[in-house]
């Protein structure tokens, strides 16, 4: 049978009139819907930067942030100071959270200086140094925060994922597994930087000992957590002379 | 089910039994595999792909007469590609916490064989109403298994339901912790989705031999 729609010329056609129509209908979306979804990805950076310092609205099991209409205002309330770390040079920037990590990090490798942003937070008289870190999982980007006191012990953390698998390794983002980084311990006693090993069967599944540098790992979620483990090796390591400027 | 005519009553029912997309049609057994170690996932996935089936049906449907042949899987690839692009894109914009939740099933969803399947064996041949029908027949055909796989996973994988502890506390030693019971970590692992559909289908045609192919 032969019709109309079996033609070159007809399935050429449609093929380039579908195009068409199908990316403009995706660029006006996409450019429309653009402010709002910034925005949303700004409050969220806030929330949490303001999550690992310990203030979000967390019950007794699941991690929840500050609300979206106060995170202007408590991230102006509990985050004193934003600095961008060059080098050896050190600035102040109030918009220091809006820095792309990816950029920096692909900038690092194309040999340009990276810039290292840190929030200092102060809560109940307590200060945090949170930073932020960025690396791979097993199907796509992972990233934090990580809430530091000033010795490098770490005082709270936020992890993110974009693709891990349901159930998983995303389930790196759950308070069981991020609450298992306080209280743990950045610096060896000889103050050499050694980061936290998301280890299998350190036989401390509730995480007692907090100076051994390793969490329990999540089971089925290996490259995850192997990916967690390197981006806070790779990425807080680079903050270490920072911290020892703040002991002299 | 006055609003129905037997035949579209059927196009919504068969799904759920004798003509299972997983269990029968063999459609859509990755994402099965994949995402089904938590309960939770499950019934997002189900819900996400009801949605796009249901549409996507529709819209495929509709341009039937028109889609060339010859590009016809490319036609719809770009179809359900598109639908998904906007809603993750109005969900970014406007319930930005829900998009989080979802947007890990994005991917799975465009590239989900059930959805292709039913374009390609259903949507291309009949009408929108019936289309839709059968879209949503088997995306909830689809979920049942789904939920299914979910529960037994979650519940033998992690002692859990939901993240409720359904079986007492496994480091506390609470509840049937208590007694020795250890969760089995191999439930966790995609291997056990496939054997635990394949349990299913063990059940289901046993109860129903005439879908057992003859030799």
């Amino acid at each position: 049978m032969s019709k109309k729609t079996d033609s070159n010329s007809y399935t050429m056609i449609f093929a380039v009139i579908m195009v068409l129509l199908v990316g403009s209908v995706l660029a006006f979306f996409a450019s429309s819907l653009k402010p709002n979804i910034d925005e949303n990805k700004r409050i969220e950076k806030q929330q949490n930067i303001l999550y690992a310092m310990g203030v979000n609205e967390n019950d007794e099991s699941s991690a929840n942030f500050v609300s979206t209409d106060i995170a202007g205002d408590e991230f102006v309330k509990y985050i004193k100071k934003q600095i961008i770390i060059q080098g050896d040079k050190i600035t102040e920037d109030n918009e220091a959270y809006l820095i792309d990590v990816k950029k920096q990090q692909a900038n690092a490798k194309a040999g340009k200086e990276r810039k290292l942003p840190l929030f200092v937070g102060e809560k109940d008289g307590q200060t945090f140094y949170v930073a932020p870190i960025r690396g791979k999982g097993l199907w796509d980007a992972i990233w934090g925060y990580v809430a530091m006191d000033q010795d490098m012990i770490v005082q709270g953390a936020y992890f993110d994922h974009k693709g891990e698998t349901p159930g998983l390794g995303a389930n790196i983002k759950q308070r069981y597994f991020m609450d298992d980084f306080i209280g743990e311990h950045l610096l060896d006693a000889s103050g050499n930087f050694k980061g936290i090993t998301v280890a299998k069967g350190n036989n401390d599944a509730i995480n007692n000992d907090k100076e051994d540098h390793e969490v329990d790992a999540i089971a089925g979620a290996t490259i995850t957590g192997d990916g967690v483990s390197a981006m806070i090796k790779s990425d807080l390591r680079l903050y270490v002379s920072y911290f020892k400027t703040l002991k002299k | 089910m006055g609003l129905l005519s037997k035949k579209d009553a059927a196009l919504l029912t068969d799904p759920l039994a004798d003509n299972n997309p997983i269990t029968i049609q063999v459609l859509g057994i990755c994402s099965a595999l994949a995402i089904t170690a938590e309960l939770k996932a499950s019934i997002v996935m189900a819900v996400s792909v009801m949605f796009v089936l249901g549409l996507g049906n529709v819209v495929i449907s509709l341009m039937r007469n028109i889609i060339p042949s010859k590009i016809r899987i490319i036609v719809q690839l770009i179809v359900v590609a598109t639908l998904v692009i906007i809603v993750d894109l109005v969900l970014k914009a406007f319930a930005y916490e829900l998009s989080k939740t979802l947007s890990v099933f994005v991917g799975l969803i465009i590239t989900n064989c059930i959805i292709m399947g039913r374009f390609e064996a259903f949507a291309l041949g009949n009408k929108p109403w019936r289309s839709f029908l059968d879209g949503i027949g088997n995306a909830v055909g689809y979920g049942v298994i789904l939920i299914a796989v979910g529960f037994f996973r979650e519940l033998l994988g992690s002692g859990t339901l939901l993240g409720f502890k359904v079986l007492g506390d496994p480091i506390e030693k609470t509840g049937l912790y208590a007694i020795g019971y250890e969760n089995n970590g191999f439930m966790l692992l995609s291997p056990m989705a496939l054997i635990v559909v394949g349990i299913i289908i063990w059940i289901q045609r046993s109860r129903n031999t005439s879908l057992i192919e003859e030799n």
